[in-house]
């Protein structure tokens, strides 16, 4: 193959084929954002009120017991929104993909296109990213007036690590639903490992309440390394040498799923 | 536009296309006629530059598919078997938005989409949803999608199936004006009916090989009579007494087909079979003498066995 070969083979930029879908998932959103909006600052809000004030009123705020923690409120949001946009990154890439790939062929007819697979991958995890972005900042917001925030830059820090975690669940479960024939796995998905991650990843309750062994198996999860830095980040506890580990794992997690998702989708549709 | 040479294509151990060679030229509607499974869907699929090749060549507009797919792709219209269009998105939006993905500006895909929709009829729908329209409108309107970016080269898979007599004809008078304005069809189908009336040349395949290719009007002069006369006799029991009268009718046609319910003498005069039938006195209790179609090489080329 002669270096031209190559080039042309190579095909579209993925920014170029990334943008042609932009109207695609902006008609998308533009569809479904009323239904959400209501929903995205009441559960946040519901979750603040109930879990951080009225359950936290009966915790200490030690913060020897909570990792730095002055309340228990301080505490558990923080990881809750890394748990938020770890249940975002797989909701939207578990019954909307298998929609795309098998119910409604709309993959099918991208691809009968200019675009390859590399862009349809990267557009629809781009529009997740978007989703994660703004259920988190809206999570955020709402958490702002309850003096949870202990520098200005924290929060920012914070919002793109919940960001990052909710994409290294969305860039593995795409490459997990891509390889599914049919929606009764996504049970399994949930009861076997999303709820199992969501009660146990240190988002209600430090890890080391697990013992030893415990604490070991939930530091290994994805969850747990997005909401240690959600909650670092939060109430300004940071020790960088942890983030950067915490940091590493999602990126590669996020490099991994990708691939997985673009060879997942190229075996499902391109033979 | 399309030549393929020893074109194969196989999934496992299946082998759906077994070395095919096809010239498709500029201009003229091409036609893959055959039964279910016979491989028609899987070299379309080729041809779309979708699925990859697994053996022999093939070239499109010029260009190598496994090099150069997106920009075949980018000059090709494809109308798949099964509607793919997006049933959450108004009909509108499924034109505009499809025509954004092969980078057209926004300002240009408008203008087409207009013109598209007066083309297809659909022009008082542009806002329905698509899960409202009827088969035929979906139909035509995945035929506007497949035209947004004025493709050199048309690929339709069984355009009509499912689609009432009404819509088919409308549909069949697009294509019609299509190829009169220079595109390149390329049509799978199983209604002989639709062959004759679009394609210049065709070819019949069968279990992924082809097994016929010309004209319509020459597939037919090669492969049966001009006549067929169809012989319904009041055989109470199927079989052998069919079988019996055919023999005696026998040598009054090219060939005689024993079906349950009647017999069909192949012959360039059916008129002529039916008064030397009644000559023998055979009493037959309905006579029919029709021409030869395509349907009767169809079926004697690819059998009368239900595939599935």
């Amino acid at each position: 193959m002669s270096l031209e070969q190559r080039a042309r083979l190579v095909g579209l930029p993925l920014g170029e084929g990334v943008g042609r879908q932009f109207d695609y998932w902006m008609t998308v959103y533009k569809r479904t954002w009323q239904g959400s909006i209501i929903s995205s600052f009441v559960s946040p809000f519901f979750y603040v009120v109930a879990m951080g004030v009225l359950l936290g009123g009966f915790i200490a705020g030690d913060p020897a017991e909570l990792e730095g923690a002055t309340s228990y409120l301080a505490f558990v949001v923080p990881g809750l929104i890394a748990a938020h946009a770890m249940q975002t990154g797989v909701g939207e890439t578990t019954y909307p993909v298998m929609g795309l790939i098998k119910w409604n062929a709309v993959y099918d007819s991208m691809l009968a296109t200019p675009l390859q697979v590399r862009h349809v991958v990267a557009a629809h995890l781009g529009f997740v990213g978007f989703r994660l972005m703004t259920t988190c900042a809206v999570f955020m917001l709402v958490l702002a007036p309850f003096g949870v925030f202990e520098t200005w830059w924290g929060p920012l820090l914070a919002f793109a690590s919940q960001v990052l975690v909710g994409m290294a669940f969305a860039c593995l479960v795409y490459g997990f639903t891509t390889r599914l024939r049919s929606e009764e796995g996504f049970g399994v998905l949930f009861r076997l490992g999303v709820f199992p991650l969501f009660l146990f990843s240190g988002a209600f309750f430090p890890v080391s309440n697990l013992g030893p062994v415990g604490e070991w198996v939930a530091k290994l999860t994805p969850l747990w390394h997005g909401v240690n830095l959600s909650r670092m980040f939060c109430i300004d506890e940071v020790d960088w040498s942890t983030a950067a580990v915490n940091v590493a794992v999602l990126l590669a997690l996020v490099v991994f799923g990708w691939f997985w998702s673009v060879s997942g989708l190229t075996k499902r549709l391109v033979k | 536009m399309i030549r393929a040479v020893g074109l194969r294509k196989s999934f496992g151990e299946f082998e759906a296309v077994k070395g095919i060679d096809v010239d498709v030229r500029r201009g003229e509607a091409f036609g893959f006629l055959g039964p279910n499974g016979a491989g028609k869907s899987s070299t379309m699929r080729m041809i779309a530059a979708v699925s990859p090749v697994s053996g022999g060549e093939l070239s499109i507009l010029g260009m190598d598919p496994a090099v150069d797919g997106p920009a075949i792709r980018g000059r090709l219209g494809v109308c798949p078997q099964e509607d793919t269009l997006d049933n959450e998105l108004n009909v509108r939006d499924n034109l505009y938005i499809y025509g954004r993905y092969f980078g057209i500006p926004k300002g240009e895909v408008n203008a087409r989409v207009d013109e598209l929709l007066e083309f297809v009829q659909l022009t008082e729908k542009a806002k329905a949803k698509v899960e409202d329209l009827s088969g035929g409108m979906k139909r035509r309107l995945t035929i506007a999608r497949s035209l947004v970016n004025r493709p050199d080269l048309l690929l339709l898979d069984e355009p009509t199936t499912g689609l009432d007599p009404q819509a088919r004809h409308v549909l069949w008078d697009k294509l019609f004006r299509l190829k009169q304005a220079g595109v390149t069809l390329v049509i799978t189908t199983h209604y002989m009916d639709e062959a004759e009336q679009l394609c210049d040349r065709l070819v019949v395949m069968d279990k992924g090989l082809i097994v016929a290719e010309g004209s319509p009007l020459a597939l037919i002069r090669e492969h049966s009579t001009r006549e067929v006369a169809e012989l319904r006799f009041g055989v109470a029991e199927e079989g052998a007494g069919h079988e019996a009268l055919a023999e005696k009718v026998a040598d009054l046609g090219e060939r005689v087909e024993v079906l349950p319910d009647r017999l069909l003498v192949y012959s360039d005069d059916g008129e002529e079979v039916i008064a030397k039938t009644h000559e023998r006195g055979l009493q037959p209790v309905a006579v029919l003498v029709r021409r030869s179609t395509l349907e009767d090489v169809f079926l004697r080329l690819t059998g009368r066995t239900l595939v599935d």
